[in-house]
């Protein structure tokens, strides 16, 4: 994913001389495309991430369009108060990038895990919240977010992730999540790199005779609310799934709009991380599978759910 | 009227620094808001900028070539305030809103979006100095030859992000930045440099690779002719420290650190004005 963000911010460069790009200090010849076309639009800032997200944001405010990358805790967790202040009370278009999000960097320790940035950054308002489920979206999603007038964050994963959209979708539009399958049963809703567990999940649910629908919720925020109260129509069952903690993510976004609804809704499982810190050692799928983000136990809690419920 | 410095005179300049000062003190007593102190260590730096050098225009404030000035120590906001109104961004009636529900003067700086003048909303120590290194480097970006003053105070520089920031804008060799410090020796509960070690606060800006010079901050002429000479010529970012006096032209407020929260009563409202030859 990271090569395709490099790849689409230097069209982008090319295209818009707006485009500056600030990086931390990491992607080591990762952006020298986009150098050779537009030395003067990119800065190292340096191990330097509070500073990187003010820069931006007096960019911004300035006319450019700032993208700033780096791993996701240094670009969320580590600049929390610059992004609320600089990026959001003055509804500055930056769209900033975490690389590496989620469990992706799982072997590094949890320093650089992100299990909580969907859910801080969605708080803060006028904050537009993407997590492509892979590169075809990571592309339309940086395309729109340098298109819009305001503050964007995206977390991608790392490298090597499998493309989902064999076909670009026909319409994308952030905040309107797209239909991956049809299903009449259960929907697996989802957001980010995980997805291809929930496509294999939903793979095992059809085996198993249920008719499994799949939708791609890449913008958190803005939620789309339309989907939803369309889902929640169709199905028996609905199940979540993130690569981030349990509280406060996409689950956590859709609960709070599920209890705003009058009606009585079907029955909602969340798939995410708890409440905890992972101390050992592991790779990013041994980490999916210590949280039980994996096509198998997707599929059978959503099975056994189902089968309660009959 | 175009973008240009408005250039006034010395004595109508330090004319003016009194009648500000007197504004923001009867606005203390009035609204029965602080920072009386830290507003008053800064009214000479932002009467000489605003009505000396900066090319603005309040008719344009968002101008694409207009000089930017940051008030990164928001707190100074009620020093502000009335500086941006006499200067004509809006109405000085507007003033009287300060502090009142529903207004948008609050006790720092709101959104450029929500007034005139303003720049970067302020209020969060740290936050200023980048945001203005950042329109610094968009000018250049742009191909822009417009001068960016950030205003940051002593306590200020305890935070890691003006540090982070000076590093960046001198690796980025950014002439057109140019800090000033107002070096009035206090923060909120103590003096500046005890509670962490600042000093030699001049010699960590020359450090830092900043072209550095010291000088008095209330000193009308010196200020103007400093700020004048944005970019100076050395390829490198400008940090003034201006020495200065919290609570600065009246007496029983100088150097007197109750002053960053204590309110004035009617009699040293009186008492101030008196002093600073503003008639009551």
């Amino acid at each position: 994913m990271r090569n395709a963000f490099a790849d689409e911010v230097t069209k982008l460069g090319k295209e818009d001389s707006r485009v500056v790009l600030l990086s931390g200090d990491i992607g080591n010849k990762l952006f020298d495309k986009f150098k050779e076309g537009a030395e003067a639009r990119f800065f190292n800032c340096g191990v330097a991430e509070a500073n990187m997200m003010s820069v931006a944001s007096g960019m911004a405010l300035s006319g450019l369009r700032p993208v700033v990358y780096t791993i996701t805790p240094f670009t969320t967790t580590r600049c929390f108060e610059q992004i609320r202040v600089d990026a959001c009370y003055h509804h500055a278009p930056v769209t900033i990038v975490g690389t590496g999000s989620g469990l992706s960097y799982a072997d590094l320790g949890p320093t650089h895990h992100s299990l909580e940035d969907l859910a801080i950054l969605r708080t803060l308002p006028g904050m537009t919240v993407f997590a492509p489920c892979d590169e075809v979206e990571l592309r339309l999603g940086l395309r729109a977010a340098l298109r819009q007038d305001g503050p964007l964050y995206m977390r991608i994963g790392k490298k090597g992730e499998p493309v989902i959209h064999r076909t670009p979708p026909t319409a994308f539009v952030l905040g309107k999540a797209i239909t991956l399958r049809p299903g009449r049963d259960a929907c697996l809703i989802a957001a980010g790199t995980v997805m291809p567990e929930v496509l294999a999940a939903a793979d095992a649910l059809e085996k198993a005779g249920i008719s499994t629908r799949v939708e791609s919720f890449h913008t958190i925020k803005p939620l789309d609310a339309d989907k939803l109260a369309d889902v929640y129509r169709s199905v028996k069952l609905v199940a979540v799934v993130e690569e981030h903690g349990l509280l406060g993510g996409l689950g956590g976004a859709i609960a709070e709009w599920r209890v705003a609804q009058d009606a009585p809704l079907a029955r909602m499982l969340a798939f995410g991380t708890p409440d905890e810190f992972m101390h050992e050692v592991g790779t990013q799928a041994y980490a999916r599978r210590k949280f039980g983000l994996t096509a198998d136990n997707i599929a059978r809690r959503v099975l056994g759910a189902l089968r309660r419920a009959a | 009227m175009p973008l240009a410095a408005m250039k006034m005179d010395l004595p109508r300049l330090e004319k003016l620094a009194r009648e500000m000062r007197a504004r923001i003190i009867e606005n203390s007593h009035k609204t029965q808001t602080p920072h009386l102190g830290s507003c008053l260590s800064c009214v000479d730096i932002l009467v000489a900028a605003y009505f000396h050098t900066l090319r603005i225009d309040p008719a344009e404030p968002a101008n694409p070539d207009r000089d930017r000035f940051i008030l990164s120590k928001g707190h100074g906001a009620a020093a502000l305030f009335p500086v941006l109104a006499v200067r004509g961004f809006y109405p000085e009636s507007l003033l009287d809103t300060y502090g009142q529900d529903g207004g948008l003067f609050a006790e720092h700086p709101p959104t450029p979006s929500h007034l005139a003048g303003i720049e970067a909303a302020t209020g969060s120590l740290g936050h200023g100095m980048p945001m203005g290194l950042g329109m610094a480097l968009a000018g250049r970006i742009q191909k822009r030859s417009f001068n960016v003053i950030a205003l940051v105070s002593d306590g200020e520089c305890n935070e890691g992000s003006i540090w982070e920031s000076a590093l960046l804008a001198a690796s980025q060799r950014v002439e057109r930045l140019c800090v000033v410090v107002d070096f009035n020796k206090w923060q909120a509960t103590g003096r500046s440099r005890e509670v962490l070690a600042l000093d030699p606060l001049a010699d960590k800006w020359r450090a830092f690779g900043w072209s550095t010079v010291e000088a008095d901050g209330h000193d009308m002429a010196a200020l103007v002719e400093l700020l004048s000479g944005v970019p100076n010529g050395s390829g490198k970012p400008m940090a003034i420290v201006a020495h200065t006096v919290k609570g600065k032209g009246v007496s029983f407020m100088e150097d007197d650190n109750n002053w960053h929260y204590r309110i004035p009563k009617a009699e040293e409202v009186a008492a101030a004005k008196k002093e600073l030859g503003v008639a009551a």
